[in-house]
C-alpha cells in the first residue's frame, strides 16, 4: 500500500482520468427508462441526440474555449445531409449518419481553418455569420433542402434491414442512445487525454502554452472540427428518426438553445449536457405548448438568473456543496 | 570558437518611431550564467520576446545552436530547446502544481497531442514531474491549484515549468520580481542549483542577485549594448554607473 | 442605369443612416465597458414600438412621437445598466452572451405579450408623404427626411465627440481606461450616460427605420446579425468605423436586393468575413 507522500500524489494525480464507477449511471437509467416510461421513447429519442449536440458544444466552448453562436451550422449540415440521402432514394441510416457527420466534419474543419484565426467578438461574429450564411443557402436551394417548407418525403430504411423505425419510438430510442454513447466515450476520451489536458491549459493561459511548445491552433482546429462531427451526427439522428428537417435546424435559435442548455447544466464539466438537456426538454415540452410566450419569457429569465447567480449550472452548485 | 548556445546578429525591432532593439549582437555560451541589465524601458523584455518569438524582429537574425531560428514561431523554438519564464506569472492559475509541469514535459516529449490514451497513464512523466518539484521544494504543493500558493512560490512553479521543457537555453525575465527581498532567498538558491549544462540568460534589476549569480553580465540602454564583460569590471565601469544616474545598487 | 445607380445610392443611404443610428451605441459601449451587449437591438425594437403606438393608437403627431420614441428607449437601458450589465463588465466573454442572449428571448415574449405578434404598421405623417422634387428627380419624401435627420444626427454626434468635454471623457475611457478613471473621470456615472445615449439614438434609429426594419417581436433576434456585422466591421469604440460600415452594408444590400435579389445577404456575409479576416480588429479599430 502506498505509504509515501511520493506515491501517493502521483497515484492521487494519475487516478484522476480513470473511469468512475457513477459514470455508469446515466446509461443504467436510460436502459431502465425503455423499460419504465414506454409512452415516451419519441421524447427520450430527441433528448439523447440533443444531448449529444450540447455535447459537442461544451466540447468547444467549455474546453476549447472558443464562444460561439453558430454549432447549428453543424447540427444543420449533419441533418440536412442525412435528409437530402433519405429523400432522394439512400434511406440506410448508419450510412446516411456516417455521411452526414462526415459533411458537418469538413463545414467545420474548413469554417474553423478559415475563422480560428481570430479571436474575441469578430471570432463571435464569424461563427454567427458562418450559420447565417448557411441557413440562407439552405433557404435558397429549395430544390434541394424544401426552403421554407422543410425537407419532405424522407424515407429511412430500417436499420440492419430489421429494424424498422415505428411510431412507439422503440428502435428510434435505441438507436439514439447507442449513437449518444459512441459520441459521449469520443468526447471522454478526449477530454480525458493528454490533448483534452492541453486544450484546457490553452483555456487557463493561451501565451503559457504557447511558450511550452504547444500548437495551440492546431489543436483547437481538431477538436472544432471533432465537435462539428458529433453535432453533425445528433443532425442526422433528429432528422431520421423525425423525418423531417427544417430551416430551424441551422437558426441561431437552435445554437442559442444548445447554449442554455449547456448552461443550465454547467459548461466544462462533460456531463453538464446531461443533466441541462432532459431538465429543458421536458419542461418544453410540458410548458411551450401551454403557452409559448410564457415559455420563451420564463426562458429567457432563467437565462439571466442562471448566469447571475449560478454561473456553473447544476453541476456547478453540487460542486459548491461538496465542498 | 565554438557554437554559442544562443547568438543574435543585428538584431533590431522597432514600433514606428519607436525602436527597443538596434542591431544587438549579443552571445550566450554554453552552461553561461549570464545576466542582462539596465534601466527600465531598456529593452530587455523586448530583447526576450524577440528571442522567443513573440515579437517578430525588424532585421537580424537570431541562431540557436548554430541553427537560424529568426523565421520558426514561438513553439517551434521551444522544441529547439529554449525556454522562459515569464516576469509577471504566467501559469495555469486553477490547475494543480503538478499538472502545470505535466503539460510542459508531456509537449517535450512530443505526447501531448495524443487523443487516444488517458492522460494518467504516462505515469514516468508523473514522476519526472513529482521529482523536479521536489527539488524546488514545492513537493508539498504538488496537488493544491497554483492560485492557493504565496507568490513567492508561484514563481518557483514558472521555473519549474520551464525546467519540465529540459531547455538547452533558459531565459529567466525578472525571476524574483515582486518577491519581498526576504524571500527572494529561496529562488536564488535554486537558480544556483539549475544544472550546469544549461545555458542561462537572467533579465534582473536586484543587483545584489546579478552579482551573486552571474558570471557575465551584459548592459543594455536603450535597446543597445552599452558594454559587456565580468561584474567586477560593470561595477567598476563609470559610463554604466551614470546610465543608472548614479544610484547606488540596491 | 445611372437611374438605378442614385436609386441604390438613395435608398442604400437611408438604410445606412438607419443602421448606423442604432449601431454607433453599441460600438461605443462595447469598446468602452468590453460588454458584449447582443440584445442591443431591443432598444431599437422598443423606439419602433414606443413611436408606432403612439401614433397609430394615441394619434400622437409625429414630431412628438419620435423624440418620446428615444428618450424612452434611454430610459428603460439605465435600470438594465445599473442592475445587471454593470456585474459583467470586462468579464467573461460567454457570461455576456448568455446573459444578453437570455435577454433577447425575454423581449420576444413581452413584446409579444404586450404588443401581439403582428408587425407594427408605420403611416409617415402627411408632411412626409409623397415626393420631394429636386428637379432632376424626385425622391420619396420620408426616406430623404431620414437621410437629412440622420445627417444631422451623425454630425452632432461627431462634433459633440470632438468639442465636448463629455465627449473627451468618452474617447479618453475608451482608449485607456485605468488612466481615465485615475485622472478623476467618473468612469461609472460616464458608463451609464454612454450606455442611456447609445440606447437613446437606437431606440431613434429604430423608431426613424420602422418602414425598413420592421418592428415585430423577433426584431432583436432578427437583425442581430446586421448590428453585430456594423461594429464588428467598423471597429469597437470608434463612431466613424460604424459609418462606413453601415454605408457598405447598406448600399451593398439595397444595391443586391435590387440587382441580384438573393444572392444579397451571401455577398455582405462574405465580404464581412473577408474583412474581418484581414482586420479582425474592425477597419476603425484599436488593434
Amino acid at each position: 500500500m502506498a505509504s509515501d507522500p511520493r506515491s501517493a500524489a502521483i497515484d492521487a494525480f494519475a487516478r484522476r482520468h480513470r473511469y468512475h464507477r457513477l459514470e455508469a449511471v446515466p446509461w443504467l437509467i436510460a436502459v431502465a427508462l425503455y423499460f419504465a416510461l414506454p409512452g415516451y421513447l419519441p421524447l427520450g429519442a430527441q433528448i439523447f441526440a440533443t444531448i449529444l449536440f450540447v455535447l459537442s458544444a461544451d466540447l468547444v466552448l467549455g474546453y476549447a474555449g472558443i464562444v460561439t453562436l453558430g454549432q447549428a451550422a453543424f447540427f444543420g449540415t449533419g441533418a440536412y445531409a442525412a435528409g437530402i440521402l433519405a429523400a432522394n432514394g439512400w434511406g440506410e441510416p448508419l450510412s446516411g449518419l456516417l455521411f452526414a457527420s462526415a459533411m458537418a466534419a469538413v463545414v467545420g474543419f474548413l469554417s474553423g481553418l478559415i475563422i480560428l484565426r481570430t479571436s474575441g467578438l469578430a471570432l463571435l461574429m464569424q461563427t454567427l455569420v458562418v450559420a447565417t450564411t448557411l441557413y440562407e443557402a439552405a433557404n435558397k436551394a429549395s430544390f434541394l433542402t424544401g426552403g421554407d417548407d422543410g425537407l419532405q418525403g424522407m424515407e429511412v430504411w430500417p436499420i440492419f434491414g430489421l429494424f424498422r423505425f415505428d411510431m412507439f419510438g422503440r428502435v428510434a430510442y435505441v438507436y439514439c442512445l447507442v449513437v449518444l454513447f459512441l459520441g459521449w466515450l469520443v468526447a471522454r476520451q478526449l477530454v480525458h487525454s493528454p490533448f483534452g489536458r492541453s486544450l484546457t491549459g490553452a483555456r487557463e493561459n493561451t501565451g503559457r502554452m504557447h511558450a511550452i511548445g504547444a500548437p495551440v491552433a492546431f489543436r483547437r482546429l481538431i477538436v472544432y472540427t471533432i465537435s462539428a462531427a458529433l453535432a453533425g451526427a445528433s443532425g442526422a439522428l433528429i432528422a431520421q428518426t423525425t423525418s423531417f428537417v427544417g430551416l430551424t435546424s441551422l437558426s441561431l435559435e437552435r445554437s442559442g438553445n444548445a447554449l442554455i442548455m449547456l448552461i443550465i447544466g454547467g459548461v466544462g464539466r462533460l456531463y453538464g449536457a446531461f443533466i441541462g438537456v432532459p431538465l429543458f426538454m421536458v419542461a418544453q415540452d410540458r410548458f411551450s405548448e401551454v403557452d409559448p410566450v410564457y415559455w420563451y419569457f420564463w426562458l429567457g429569465l432563467l437565462m439571466v438568473v442562471v448566469v447571475v447567480f449560478a454561473r456553473g449550472g447544476v453541476l456547478g452548485l453540487f460542486e459548491r456543496f461538496w465542498r | 570558437m565554438t557554437e554559442a548556445a544562443l547568438e543574435t546578429r543585428g538584431l533590431s525591432k522597432s514600433f514606428g518611431a519607436l525602436s527597443v532593439a538596434n542591431g544587438i549582437d549579443f552571445r550566450l555560451e554554453k552552461g553561461a550564467r549570464h545576466a542582462l541589465i539596465g534601466p527600465n524601458g531598456a529593452g530587455k523584455t523586448s530583447f526576450v520576446n524577440l528571442v522567443t518569438g513573440v515579437l517578430r524582429p525588424s532585421g537580424g537574425t537570431i541562431h540557436l545552436d548554430g541553427a537560424d531560428i529568426t523565421d520558426l514561431a514561438q513553439s517551434a523554438r521551444v522544441k529547439c530547446g529554449l525556454a522562459r519564464t515569464f516576469q509577471i506569472n504566467a501559469l495555469f492559475r486553477r490547475l494543480c502544481v503538478l499538472e502545470n509541469v505535466t503539460l510542459a514535459i508531456a509537449e517535450r516529449e512530443g505526447v501531448a497531442g495524443v487523443l487516444l490514451r488517458p492522460a494518467g497513464c504516462y505515469r514516468a512523466i508523473i514522476e519526472e514531474a513529482y521529482d523536479l518539484l521536489e527539488t524546488l521544494g514545492l513537493a508539498d504543493h504538488a496537488l493544491q491549484p497554483v492560485n492557493a500558493l504565496a507568490y513567492g512560490r508561484q514563481r518557483l512553479v514558472e521555473i519549474a515549468v520551464a525546467l519540465g521543457l529540459a531547455p538547452k537555453v533558459l531565459l529567466l525575465d525578472e525571476p524574483a520580481a515582486g518577491i519581498p527581498s526576504g524571500e527572494s532567498g529561496i529562488v536564488v538558491s535554486v537558480i544556483e542549483r539549475l544544472p550546469a549544462d544549461i545555458a542561462m540568460l537572467i533579465i534582473e534589476h536586484d543587483m545584489d542577485l546579478v552579482f551573486r549569480l552571474a558570471t557575465t553580465i551584459t548592459v543594455l540602454v536603450q535597446g543597445s549594448v552599452l558594454v559587456e564583460g565580468p561584474p567586477e569590471a560593470i561595477a567598476g565601469d563609470r559610463r554604466v554607473r551614470e546610465v543608472y544616474l548614479g544610484e547606488r545598487a540596491r | 442605369m445611372i437611374e438605378a445607380i442614385v436609386s441604390i445610392g438613395f435608398h442604400g443611404l437611408a438604410f445606412a443612416m438607419v443602421l448606423y443610428l442604432i449601431s454607433v451605441g453599441l460600438s461605443v459601449t462595447m469598446g468602452l465597458m468590453g460588454f458584449v451587449n447582443l440584445a442591443h437591438g431591443v432598444f431599437a425594437m422598443l423606439g419602433g414600438y414606443v413611436m408606432t403606438r403612439l401614433m397609430n393608437r394615441y394619434g400622437v403627431p409625429f414630431a412628438l412621437a419620435l423624440p418620446a420614441a428615444a428618450i424612452a428607449s434611454a430610459l428603460a437601458s439605465i435600470p438594465l445598466e445599473r442592475v445587471l450589465y454593470r456585474r459583467f463588465y470586462g468579464g467573461e466573454e460567454l457570461d455576456q452572451v448568455l446573459l444578453t442572449m437570455g435577454l433577447i428571448f425575454m423581449s420576444v415574449a413581452g413584446a409579444t405579450y404586450v404588443w401581439g405578434p403582428l408587425t407594427q404598421h408605420m403611416e409617415p405623417p402627411a408632411w412626409l408623404s409623397g415626393q420631394v422634387d429636386l428637379g432632376f428627380r424626385s425622391f420619396p419624401a420620408y426616406r430623404s427626411f431620414l437621410i437629412v435627420c440622420g445627417a444631422v444626427l451623425v454630425t452632432g454626434l461627431w462634433l459633440g465627440l470632438e468639442r465636448t468635454r463629455f465627449g473627451a471623457q468618452i474617447r479618453a475611457a475608451v482608449d485607456n481606461l485605468r488612466m481615465a478613471q485615475s485622472v478623476g473621470i467618473n468612469t461609472s456615472r460616464l458608463f451609464m450616460l454612454t450606455f442611456a445615449l447609445g440606447s437613446g439614438l437606437a431606440g431613434l434609429g429604430g423608431a426613424l427605420g420602422a418602414d425598413l426594419l420592421a418592428i415585430s417581436p423577433s426584431y432583436a433576434m432578427q437583425y442581430l446579425v446586421y448590428f453585430i456585422i456594423v461594429v464588428a466591421v467598423g471597429g469597437l469604440g470608434s463612431i466613424r468605423g460604424p459609418f462606413v460600415a453601415a454605408l457598405l452594408i447598406g448600399v451593398a444590400d439595397t444595391g443586391f436586393k435590387y440587382l441580384l435579389p438573393g444572392l444579397g445577404a451571401f455577398f455582405i456575409y462574405a465580404l464581412t468575413m473577408v474583412l474581418l479576416l484581414w482586420r479582425p480588429q474592425g477597419l476603425f479599430g484599436r488593434a
